[in-house]
């Protein structure tokens, strides 16, 4: 679908991405909604907000067209504040819709209404991302029944699994439900990590805010960084110096390096090979510490500022970046033939925790896992920002849909990010690595878009007046992809969840907000 | 086979030496009897809880298992129940929704016990704070002993902070 077909008025949203806004009603809301789809566009993301001065609300919904993104604006009444749902249209829709429910209020028609990020913190009839919520009241906490959808049948039992998880990761809930060890349905609960993160940028500058973006998901910091300071640029019609542009790229590839060296570590452990944990986590930390040589941080966080990067590179940094690139290539290069033919790890990987290229499409799987299902959907391909667009970046994709597909995929991207890095270093170009952001005029919007490790972050924003912001919503790409998570185990045996959940590798902080 | 030996024997060992217990992060004095301290017997475990994180912290204590810091090489483990630990890890601010979680936890994590909260969150609430949906830091909702600042800290920080806990004890 292209812009010209939308029946709506678009207008284009400033910044370094081509996105269009538009007011709809409720009919062109749905119908629109139909149309994406059947031409084969996916939803990005669903949110609401309530309309600064007026008690009234609107929910957005960030829709991908052939020639970007669509966001278009619905507007609700405070006295039904209900909106037509598009679950059916969009299964991801699912978890936003609820989630914009608990949040401010607004229902979506039809469909699931269970509560998603409410567990009992705040009552049901308040909304924290209302203006008039009181945020410093203590809700008195009450356990909240969550039905979760019963199997029955012969033999048919349940596993309840976390928040409090075996290993060192992040809290949320698993219900299995199996015969004997195959697992029939799994249902996630999650919402375990909400800590308010929404209302919170509400309460801060536009400049200090990027911090609080850079710690939405902290593996995906400069992810979120860049899409959070896009966002804020955007809004002052502000465009960073060019060299500034070339770092954050080679920031972004950098965080991409380091997450899937530790993912491929990880896996080869699930799979019973700790060997491979202990090389990739070898090789992790080498990038790790170099990141802290020559950015300060070993995780980059608040590398990327508004209206820039807060530090240059020197040509000591960049020599040590290059014989980085050089010795990991080797090494990965050598490792990833110790991992195709080992019998004991393929056998795991094989077949593992699959999802076909069909469901992956009718459900909206994306980023990485996208790829490795047939989604041939990387940003950085299809609507590159500087330096992206004279990069030529090649995109890895399989079809398999299984835990090896996602194994093969990391291995492709590490190399090519590695290439990336090399070709950044040596165009750099000469600039001011951090201009100025003028104040963004009230109710002015902007939207960032980056294709990070894991997928494609969103950060919408909306201006305050004086430099504060009206609302901020960041989206990660596991609000598509943990749905899949639950197809990806359906008859596949118990003990391989941990290593299927690990291919996956999905953010709860990202999601849990 | 011969490739994963061959890439042992080349990768060498790259084990560093540990860091020095550090007495400033102590935030509790802890009563430790005798016979109590005798328990750990030469081996401590460790339950992770991420009561709220943004997730840095746990990549940093993933780094402390890797072969450059080598945690389970001063013979500390991480065990996958509160049941089997002498001590908790504890990183986030603590969501209101990982509060009940995170006390029951604490309680059924057998004494002695010791916690060492992690990052500045954990220290201080952080950047998140308190609200309506966070707790702030994790002394808001279990006695901590130990606090590692750090936005996230450092592996050799989480390494200093679990050591400054036990020290007591590895003083006898």
């Amino acid at each position: 679908m292209q812009i010209e077909d939308f029946p709506v008025e678009l207008s284009p949203v400033p910044g370094a991405m081509p996105v269009w806004r538009g007011g709809v009603d409720a009919a062109q809301w749905r119908s629109l909604a139909e149309q994406v789809r059947g031409k084969g566009g996916r939803l990005v993301a669903l949110w609401a907000s309530e309309i600064v001065g007026r008690h009234a609300f609107e929910v957005h919904m960030a829709l991908t067209v052939r020639s970007g993104l669509v966001w278009l604006t619905l507007p609700v009444s405070a006295q039904r504040p209900e909106f037509p749902g598009i679950a059916d249209v969009f299964p991801a829709a699912n978890r936003m819709q609820r989630a914009a429910f608990d949040l401010l209020g607004v229902r979506a028609e039809g469909g699931d209404a269970r509560q998603w990020l409410r567990h009992g913190a705040w009552a049901e009839h308040e909304f924290p991302l209302r203006k008039g919520f009181d945020v410093k009241a203590m809700h008195q906490a009450s356990a909240e029944h969550y039905p979760f959808v019963a199997v029955r049948g012969d033999g048919v039992h349940e596993i309840p699994v976390g928040p409090v998880h075996a290993g060192t990761i992040e809290p949320g809930h698993f219900r299995f439900s199996i015969v004997g060890e195959r697992v029939l349905r799994l249902e996630e609960r999650l919402g375990y990590k909400h800590k308010g993160v929404e209302k919170l940028f509400e309460s801060m500058s536009i400049v200090d805010a990027a911090r609080l973006a850079g710690r939405v998901s902290g593996d995906s910091t400069v992810a979120y960084g860049w899409a959070y300071c896009m966002a804020a640029e955007g809004a002052a019609f502000a465009t960073p110096p060019e060299r500034a542009q070339w770092l954050r790229a080679l920031l972004l590839e950098r965080e991409r390096i380091a997450n899937h060296l530790g993912d491929l570590g990880f896996l080869g452990n699930d799979a019973g090979l700790a060997f491979g944990l202990a090389q990739f986590s070898r090789l992790m930390e080498d990038v790790l510490r170099l990141n802290h040589t020559v950015f300060g941080h070993r995780y980059l966080m608040d590398a990327i500022v508004p209206g820039g990067v807060a530090r240059d590179i020197d040509s000591a940094g960049a020599q040590a970046m290059r014989a980085e690139i050089g010795a990991l290539r080797t090494a990965i290069r050598s490792l990833r033939v110790i991992y195709d033919e080992h019998p004991g790890l393929q056998d795991r990987f094989i077949g593992a925790g699959r999802v076909a290229p069909d469901l992956a499409d009718r459900l909206g799987l994306c980023g990485l896992a996208g790829r490795a299902s047939g989604m041939s959907w990387d940003l950085r391909t299809q609507f590159p920002p500087t330096p992206y667009d004279s990069l030529d970046v090649r995109m890895a994709t399989h079809r398999n849909g299984d835990v090896a597909a996602r194994v093969t995929v990391r291995f492709d991207e590490i190399l090519e990010s590695l290439d990336l890095c090399w070709v950044i270093l040596d165009r750099l170009p000469h600039s001011e690595i951090r201009g100025s952001l003028p104040l963004p005029a009230e109710g002015s919007v902007g939207l960032g878009w980056v294709e990070g490790w894991r997928g494609e972050v969103l950060v919408a924003l909306e201006a305050g007046p004086g430099g504060s912001l009206a609302r901020v919503h960041p989206h990660d790409p596991s609000w598509q992809n943990w749905p899949l998570l639950e197809h990806a185990v359906i008859g596949n045996i118990v003990p391989d969840f941990p290593l299927i959940n690990k291919s996956f590798n999905l953010s709860y902080s990202g999601v849990d907000l | 086979m011969y490739q994963i030996l061959k890439k042992i024997a080349q990768s060498g060992i790259v084990s560093e030496s540990p860091p020095e217990a550090d007495e400033s992060l102590r935030v509790l004095q802890q009563q430790l009897e005798d016979s109590v301290l005798r328990s750990f017997a030469g081996a401590l475990t460790i339950r992770h809880v991420d009561a709220g994180s943004c997730n840095g912290c746990e990549l940093e204590i993933h780094a402390a298992n890797n072969p450059y810091h080598n945690l389970e090489g001063l013979g500390i483990r991480f065990v996958a129940s509160p049941r089997h630990a002498d001590m908790l890890l504890v990183t986030g601010p603590v969501s209101r929704n990982m509060e009940t979680a995170l006390k029951r936890t604490y309680d059924a994590t057998p004494e002695p016990k010791l916690v060492v909260a992690i990052g500045d969150c954990g220290c201080t609430g952080g950047i998140f704070g308190e609200s309506y949906a966070s707790c702030g830091r994790v002394s808001n909702v279990i006695p901590v002993d130990v606090a590692v600042p750090g936005c996230p800290p450092t592996p050799r920080a989480i390494l200093q902070g679990i050591l400054t806990a036990i020290q007591l004890r590895a003083k006898l």
